[in-house]
């Protein structure tokens, strides 16, 4: 049977503890905000590029587990990226976190750290929470709007 | 372990056995995630006796059919049927006729309708509504809408640290502006029960009438509106074990005579030409169009069950488990209250340090414990207390100390898991 460390698992609790690159970023080239209004989730997405490469990306905010740790891992593993392979990322996190598929080891090893997340799934009313980083990077890569909510 | 405390108590005549509440009551037979399903969740809603269940069954199985319309012998069962339950809740809150007790979807709509029909019509720029910090979304909301018709402005009673209104701040904003006062009864984010005959008094004293919110008050205490001498008292069936989608408008029958209909349509009229309509009377004028037929019926039962019940039974029934839970989880580490009044009824709203409310929601419910997370639609509420949100325990007659255990036991492993 599934077990709730399977979503609080020491990986998200750490995470959520001391989250990385969590720090408001005085030259970031571009800054969103994401907001989810259902848990009150709050964060500024700080991202610097160089060219097609995401030099830097940081977050500060305020909110769930989930949500924290989610944006300390993201931010983790996409610095340093090319801004296409962070667009995959997103896509292949996105699709296996909203899938009702299981996955197999393979695909799964391909998320790295990320996999951590996949617990998320049996909570679908938590699922906004580990998102919410990711569409607020999607829109910063975008360059559009300042704010992103998950409604 | 507590669990051995009095599973029965007599209050008034008769006699309370929490065992055989529970029995009438199917859904709570059940588990969730393996574990014994423990409902904590009854300020958003509560969950539905057997007879309200049946009743429904009842209704869509044996006479199903429109009211007020046809001759034939289902529809005058079902509007007999229909108006039982009219007379049934006019008993409950002691109104002083039936045509005082408008049907509708909810306290939501009931706080709308009042709005727009008695506000919209009455109220001129300049003229001031009252309403309180602590008051849900939908006794805000229909208010803001109305100044902006209207030019009325809205006036807020604002709130001391424990989550009580300071009474007198409501004094210095009362003056002749003053029209409408629309105070919650009991909150539901805080447990708060106000001092509303208080409250209706000093607002008469300025010609000003008052709606009061009884959403969360009807399954906990008694309500008497002549004693109240409230304008108008509004609540949702939903919240006092009846159906979803009813709803109650109470209104002293002087003003609801005096104001205009909120919706038109059939049901509402006593003749229509295509030049002109003759609105029906009370408390028709208020019900356009086929209302929740089998809903209203339903909540006639469950307003039999609560008096079969006693609401004395079960405020003392719950008044203890209140104690006990707020004695007891006061000794949790972290644990911080919100929601400290003097006068409140069993819900328990509370912060764990460093645990935002929805990783407590998330772990408790692993454990099979349904409670709610989040700002309780009370945002001015959660901002007062500078929470983005707070768990909620709320509790009703069929919850026991054993659940209460259960809780303490669930946010003893949130703080394992985050320690
Ligand atoms: C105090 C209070 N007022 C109003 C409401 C709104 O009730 P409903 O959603 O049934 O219209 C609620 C329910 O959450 C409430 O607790």
């Amino acid at each position: 049977m599934f077990d709730l460390k399977d979503l609080y698992q020491e990986l998200i609790v750490d995470h959520n503890r001391n989250p990385r690159n969590f720090r408001k970023m005085q030259d970031a080239d571009r800054v969103v905000e994401g907001f989810n209004p259902l848990c009150g989730d709050h964060l500024n997405l700080y991202l610097k590029l160089n060219q097609d490469q995401i030099a830097d990306l940081s977050f500060d905010g305020s909110g769930c587990a989930i949500s924290v740790a989610s944006a300390s891992l993201m931010t983790d593993a996409l610095k340093g990226k090319k801004v296409a392979d962070a667009e995959s990322v997103f896509n292949v996190f996105h699709n296996m976190i909203t899938d009702n598929k299981l996955h197999d080891a393979e695909e799964i090893e391909h998320l790295g750290k990320l996999a951590a997340l996949l617990g998320v799934k049996d909570y679908p009313a938590r699922v906004k929470c580990a998102t919410l980083c990711w569409h607020t990077l999607h829109t910063a890569l975008e360059g559009k709007e300042k704010t992103v909510t998950t409604e | 372990m507590n669990t051995n405390i009095a599973q029965t108590l007599s209050a008034g005549q008769s006699t309370f056995s929490v065992d055989t509440i529970r029995a009438d009551f199917p859904i709570l037979q059940q588990e969730v995630h393996g574990k014994q399903l423990v409902y904590l969740d009854n300020a958003a809603t509560t969950q539905k006796p057997l007879s309200v269940i049946t009743t429904l069954d009842d209704y869509y199985r044996h006479y199903n059919s429109n009211i007020h319309r046809g001759v034939h012998s289902l529809s005058e069962k079902a509007t007999a049927a229909y108006e039982a339950s009219r007379k049934k809740t006019k008993d409950f809150i002691n109104a002083a006729s039936t045509k005082e007790i408008i049907f509708v979807r909810g306290t939501t709509e009931a706080i709308n309708l009042v709005a727009q029909s008695y506000g919209r019509s009455t109220l001129k720029p300049g003229d001031e509504i009252i309403i309180s910090e602590m008051e849900h979304h939908s006794n805000i909301v229909p208010w803001q809408l109305l100044c902006e018709q209207t030019s009325a402005v809205l006036r807020i009673i604002p709130i001391n640290d424990d989550g009580e209104l300071i009474m007198e701040e409501y004094r210095k904003l009362l003056n002749e502006k003053t029209k409408i006062v629309a105070i919650v009864h009991i909150s539901n984010a805080l447990g708060t029960i106000n001092p509303v005959k208080k409250i209706i008094d000093m607002a008469h004293a300025v010609n000003a009438v008052v709606l009061v919110d009884g959403a969360q008050a009807v399954a906990h205490t008694g309500v008497d509106v002549q004693a109240l001498e409230c304008d108008f008292y509004v609540f949702s069936g939903h919240k006092l074990f009846g159906p979803t989608g009813t709803g109650v408008l109470y209104g002293k029958q002087e003003l609801l005579e005096r104001m205009p209909p909120y919706q038109g349509g059939g049901d509402m009229i006593k003749m229509v030409t295509l030049k002109k309509t003759l609105f029906n009377d009370l408390p028709y004028k208020f019900e356009a169009g086929t209302p929740h037929i089998a809903g209203v019926i339903g909540l006639g039962a469950a307003i039999d069950y609560v008096t079969k019940t006693g609401l004395a039974n079960i405020s003392a029934w719950e008044t203890a488990l209140i104690q006990y839970a707020t004695a007891e989880s006061a000794k949790i580490n972290g644990l911080r209250p919100i929601g400290t009044a003097k006068e409140k009824i069993s819900i328990l709203s509370f912060t764990l340090d460093k645990i935002h409310p929805h990783d407590i929601g998330t772990i408790l419910d692993h454990e099979g414990i349904a409670i709610r997370t989040g700002h309780h639609c009370a945002m001015p509420v959660m901002e007062h207390f500078h929470v983005p949100a707070t768990a909620r325990a709320s509790f009703a007659f069929y919850n026991t100390h054993a659940e209460v255990d259960r809780l303490l036991q669930g946010l003893k492993k949130c703080l394992e898991i985050f320690g």
